[in-house]
Formats: C-alpha cells, structure tokens, sequence
C-alpha cells in the first residue's frame, strides 16, 4: 500500500443533525417545497388553535358575557360557570361529589382491566361487577346514610359511563353466548342465531335504541317493564354483543383445529374445551379487534341524546343553549370533545400497544 | 338421566325443538302484549296507514311533498333524503380518505404528520358530537341580512343559497337522469361485447348518443321552465329573509361536512391499510423493471392496494349510510326520522318500525351484493394469486 490512497477521514465522521434533517425534509426540490408548505400549514392549524384557546381567551371565570362575547379568542368563563352541569348534569348539588367518586371508581376500574395480572375470566369479572356494583351504590344511594336518587336525576359524564359500563357488563358475557351458539353444530340454533345477529348488525343502532325506548314497552308483559334506561341499555348490550359475537367468532376460527380436536381425544369434555382451550386462544386473537369494539362503543353512548337522556353532549347542550352564552357553542363543544378525546385516544392507543406486544410473542 | 335422553341424536333433536319453542314464545308474547297494548290505546294497526294522509311535512326532499301527501310517499321521500346524503357523504368521505391515506403513505414526514394528525383528532371524537358543533356553527352565521356573499353564493344562518334553474321539479329531475344516461351509456357502449362490430368501428355511435342525450336533456329543460321567471333564478334578500336560487339547509350541510370529515378519517386508515397489504417485493420488481415512481404507484400499487382494501371499505361504506340516521338529532329529515315522527303522530309503532328495518335492510344488502359484485369483478384471477 502506498499513501496515494484517499484520506477516509472525512467520510467516517457520523452525520450530524443538519445533515439528517437535510436527508429527511429537504432530499429534493420537490420534497424540500412540499415540506415548507406542509410545515407552514402545521404551523398555522397550530397557531390559530394555541392563539384561540390560550393566548386570546378569556380566562377569568367571572366575566360577563359581554367581555366574552367582545374577545378575539376562546371564552372559558362559560365552563367555569357551568362545568357542573356538563358533568354531573340535574344531579342534586351537594351530592355532586358521589357522582364524581363514580366517575373515578369507572376510571379505576378499566385502567385496572388493562393490567395484564387482570387477564383471567375470574378476576376481570371480579372488578367489573363490583366496580359497577360500587359505581351504582354511590350513584343511587339509599344506604349507608346516602340520600336516594333516582335514575331520572343523573345525567353527564356519570351517565354516559354508566351507561357504557353498563353495555359492556351485560354485552360481553351476552357476545361469548351469542358467538358459541352461531358455531353451535346443531344447524337450527346456528342459522337462527346468525339470522339473528346479521339483522342486528345492518341495522343502524340509533334504530334500536329508539325501538327498545318506544316500542318493546308494548311488548313486555307487565311485570318485566322495567325504567327506560335499562330497556336502552339493554338495546345497546344487544348491538354491542352482535358485533362483538361475530369478532370472537373470527377469533375462534383462528385457533388451529387441531387444539379441539386433541382435547377432544384427551376426552376432556365441552364446557371445559371452551372456556380452558378454545376461549382463551380466541380472546387473545380477538383482542385488538376487541379493543377497538369498546371503543366505538364508547363513541356511541353518545347516542342515547336522541331518546332522550341528559348525557354529557345533551348536558352540553343545555349549558350553552339558555340565558346568556348562546354564542359559546364551540367552547363547550370543545370542553366535551377534550373529555371523549382522553378517553377515546388513550384506549385506542393501548389497543395499538397491545397488538404491538402480542405481534412480538407469536411466531 | 333417563335412556333416551343419553343418545346424541335424540337429544340433538330436542335441543333444537327447546330453542325453536323459546324463540316462539318470545316473539308471540311479544306479538299478543303489543296487540293488547295497542287495543287498549285504541290504536288501529295495520298497514292501512300508508295509504292516509300525513297532516305534517318535511323541511327538506327532493321529491315534491305537501301535508296532504300519504305516508308511502312520505317514507320513499326520506329514503331518497337518506340516500341522497349517504352517496353525497360518501364520495366526500372517500375523496377525504383517499388524500390522507395517500398523505400517509408516502415517505414524507411532514406529510406523515399531517395525516396522523387528522386521523387521530377527527376519530377519537364521537360522530354525533362533531354534527352537533357543525350544526350549531352553520347556524351561528349571519342572518340572512348580513349574508357573505361568494360570488353567485350567498351564504348565511338560513343556509346556503346558490342560483337554480327555473324548471320544474319533475322535469329536472328527467333531465338530470337523461344526462347520466347520456354520460354513462356510451362509455358502455364502447366496451360492450354484445355489439358485434368491433370497437374502432364504434365512434360514431357512441357520439351520436353522447350528443343526442345531452340534446334531450336541454329540450326537457326547455320545455319544463317556468314561463313566469327567468330561466336561473339567483338569490335575493327580500325583506328579512333570502328568496330564490336554491337553499341547501343547514341541516344537510352539517350532516355533510361531519359525515365527509369523520368517515374521511375511518377510510384514510383504510386506504392506508390497503397499500401496507401490497408486497415489497412488487414495489421492487417495478423499481427494477425500470417504472418511474408515479407509474409504479398507477399500474402496480394503486390497483393492488384497491382490491385489498375493498371489503374493508365496503363495511365502512355500510356503515357511513347508517351513520346519517344521526341526522334526526338536528332534525334533517332523513328515513329514521320520518318513520319517528310517524310514530309521534299515528302511534303505529310497530308498523313503521317493521318498515325501517326492511328499508335499512334493503339499503344495506344492496349496497353488500354492488360491492360483492366489484370485488369479484376486480379479484386476481388464476395464478396471478401468487405473492
């Protein structure tokens, strides 16, 4: 070797950051435009949303409506003035902090259900029937020294979890029968019920709710008339179960034949097939699909404004539409948008961490 | 246990007779509780209600409507409204969907973060509440007095109004079908193998009908405008409120938009889904051949990515068109709506639910079979299935 090889100093040395950030937004001329202009219109999106909801806002939370209506930005004097009735809705005033302790023993209650030592049958059931066993007790009261309040007197975030917990707790276990019966081998219970599932499914669940809020109290013979809002719920458990029925379905189809079979041979019987062999393999398939089942289902409960209930978009409603803040619609859509968004995104986002995880054990 | 009940067969047998009696009991009780109920609210049931007069009316149809119209009629009006708003929603949303799903799909991050940016704010927030906020903002613009003017729109609390023809309704309505036949027969005029003269040969034909469509429709036109006026009537503010033109209600333009941005954030998913589905190793292959970047993505990626992602896309479509049942929350009258409000007024409930359900029934399975229809059509076939 002779020394009229190239220096290679220069080549090795890593690049730096200007470099990279050449590399990734600006490699052509063509990228480099698009960049500027995509980052401008982020900037402005930004901008334009920081500005309105901070920098020109009013935040005093007793200004008048004038000052409000006179600034350039946001006004959250109105949810200073009514943030109780968004959340707890016509609740009894100084009983308001029972239906927030719900609201938290809900919250407590799902993040406990995504802990993994959580994930058996026994204990998952455990903490969703006492949670909403507590959740009930504090809402309605009448023990304990807590005053009684009716069904007709909640309203808000508190209802609308209630009414989800509620779905999920009878749904789910309702969507496992559901799913076990359609892959019955008896052919009369497998097409009845698929029959059954498939026009739950293409109707439009606003449909249902508003058939078992007006029509079905025709059909129920008196002693099973129960209040309309457990007749919704039960509507809205019967469309979720639908749903979710054909999503752990899918997921029973994705465990080999073979697991059956061999517990079959080992002549293991079926209740025990199904809830130690086949069940748990298809929930795991089935999870992020699931997931994402509560999640829609979350979204929906929102529905329940249409037959009537004060729930936090109807509450909503109410807190800007009388008296002096008619003009503050989009803070208070704003405030509850912000609500369904932390709970809406950080499940969606433990739902994709969860499939992430899985897709890492298998194969 | 007694003998017989230990044979599989007979036991088989006797569960299904079990689940038959229970789902008879179910729905006769349910039938003889509804029919006592309803006696003793002096309800008549029955079908006959659609032959009689409604008494109410509709804020928005396409068809012609007044109060004394029946409710047949009635109901066909909200379903034309419900798909009227779900194919217009749709092509929004799937205009939407497909530049941000393609946004996302290329390797640019600024582009990247757009997308995902849109995608995660406009589906983590529930449907109703966006036509809730959209409502209420087409609602809060100026009345009619301080209209915004864009060009020949004007644009104002009472909605927005644009010019129209001075035609009749009925004879629109010919012109406008006359037209699409003008557009699309033709173009199945040019492919079609019924036709035994071969497609060069066919020029002139499918011109001739391309113009004599077009002709005809402006002659239906002609024929149906109203001598009184001018031919387009434009908007005017005439007192305190705008006559003229064609008013497109704030109810529908809510529902629109909120349809348009919500399911444009689902079908962006989608579609990003559909193009992660095509192999590497076709992109590659058509690097390699020597394919440009943008005939790479038209002729190997673009129609890979379609035939993945349109089951998916059929299943959102589904639901995009039951979604506008959400419209009876700020009171478009689509089909949902009317058959409550038929509710409200003649308290036959069962007889218009029962309809509701085949409609969306109908809608639905439809809407299933064209889809089922373009994806055999479009499916690889032979060992072009090979990855």
């Amino acid at each position: 070797m002779t020394d009229t090889s190239p220096k290679r100093t220069i080549a090795n040395t890593p690049p730096g950051w200007f470099d990279n950030v050449r590399r990734r937004y600006f490699p052509t001329p063509i990228q480099s435009v698009i960049s500027i202009l995509g980052l401008g219109l982020l900037g402005w999106i930004l901008w334009t949303l920081l500005n309105w909801a901070v920098f020109s806002a009013v935040w005093d939370g007793q200004a008048s409506p004038e000052t409000c209506r006179a600034a350039a930005g946001a006004c959250w004097t109105v949810i200073a003035q009514r943030w109780r009735i968004i959340l707890f809705g016509l609740y009894p005033f100084d009983q308001q902090w029972r239906s927030a302790l719900a609201c938290v023993v809900v919250v407590a209650m799902v993040v406990l259900s995504c802990v993994p030592a959580f994930w058996a049958g026994r204990r998952l059931a455990a903490v969703w029937v006492l949670g909403t066993g507590l959740f009930y007790l504090l809402m309605k009261g009448g023990l304990l020294g807590l005053p009684l309040i009716g069904e007709e007197k909640w309203g808000g975030l508190a209802l609308t979890l209630f009414i989800f917990v509620a779905t999920c707790l009878i749904g789910f276990p309702l969507s496992i029968v559901l799913a076990l019966l359609r892959r019955s081998e008896l052919p009369v219970i497998s097409k009845g019920i698929g029959l059954f599932i498939d026009a739950v499914r293409s109707l439009p669940l606003l449909s249902i709710l508003f058939a078992f809020a007006v029509v079905v109290p025709f059909m129920l013979p008196g002693w099973l008339q129960t209040g309309k809002l457990y007749r919704v719920i039960c509507g809205a458990a019967l469309f979720f179960a639908a749903y979710q029925a054909e999503i752990i379905r899918g997921g029973m189809q994705g465990v080999a034949l073979g697991q059956d079979e061999a517990a079959k041979s080992l002549g293991i019987g079926y209740w025990h097939r199904i809830s130690r062999i086949i069940l748990p393999q298809a929930m795991r398939n089935a999870l992020p699909a699931t997931i994402n089942q509560f999640v829609i289902s979350f979204k929906e409960t929102s529905l329940v404004i249409v037959v009537g209930f004060f729930e936090i978009l109807a509450s909503g409603n109410a807190a800007y539409g009388t008296g002096d803040w008619t003009f503050a619609y989009r803070e208070v859509y704003a405030f509850i948008a912000l609500i369904y968004f932390v709970f809406v995104f950080s499940l969606s986002r433990y739902g994709a961490y969860l499939e992430r995880r899985m897709a890492v054990g298998t194969f | 246990m007694p003998g017989f009940l230990r044979n599989q067969k007979i036991r088989n047998i006797l569960l299904q007779v079990l689940f038959v009696a229970a789902v008879l009991v179910i729905v006769v009780g349910g039938w003889r509780n509804a029919q006592q109920t309803l006696q003793a609210q002096h309800i008549v049931s029955g079908f006959g209600l659609l032959e009689k007069a409604t008494g109410w009316d509709v804020n928005f149809s396409l068809l012609p409507h007044s109060a004394s119209d029946p409710y047949w009629w009635f109901f066909l009006i909200g379903i034309v409204n419900t798909l009227f708003l779900g194919t217009l929603g749709l092509a929004l949303a799937t205009l939407i969907g497909g530049t941000i799903g393609i946004m996302r799909t290329v390797a640019h991050p600024v582009l990247n973060l757009l997308g995902r940016s849109y995608v995660d704010f406009f589906r983590n927030i529930p449907l109703i509440l966006q036509v809730f906020f959209w409502y209420a903002l087409v609602t809060h613009l100026p009345a009619p007095r301080n209209a915004i003017d864009f060009g020949p729109l004007t644009l104002s609390s009472r909605g927005l109004y644009m010019p129209a023809l001075n035609v009749g309704g009925w004879y629109l309505a010919a012109a406008g079908l006359t037209l699409l036949l003008a557009l699309v027969l033709p173009l199945w005029l040019a492919r079609t193998r019924r036709i035994s003269r071969p497609p060069e040969e066919r020029r002139g034909l499918v011109r001739g009908v391309l113009a004599g469509g077009i002709l005809a429709a402006l002659v239906i036109l002609l024929v149906g405008r109203d001598a009184a006026g001018p031919l387009i009537s434009r908007p005017e503010l005439q007192g305190l409120n705008i006559r003229g033109g064609l008013r497109i209600p704030p109810e529908f333009s809510a529902m629109l938009i909120a349809i348009g941005i919500y399911g444009g954030a689902y079908i962006a998913e989608i579609v990003r889904g559909g193009f992660k589905a095509v192999g590497r190793g076709q992109t590659e292959a058509a690097h390699a051949l020597g394919l440009t970047p943008l005939q790479s993505f038209f002729r190997i990626r673009l129609p890979l990515a379609l035939r993945a992602m349109l089951p998916i896309l059929a299943n959102q479509y589904i639901w995009l068109i039951k979604a506008t049942t959400m419209g009876i929350a700020i009171g478009f009258t689509d089909f949902f709506m009317i058959v409550a409000v038929t509710i409200n007024q003649s308290g036959q409930t069962i007889e218009a639910i029962a309809i509701l359900m085949a409609g969306f029934l109908a809608i639905n399975l439809t809407l299933a079979a064209i889809f089922n229809r373009i994806n055999k059509a479009i499916a690889l076939k032979g060992n072009q299935l090979r990855g």
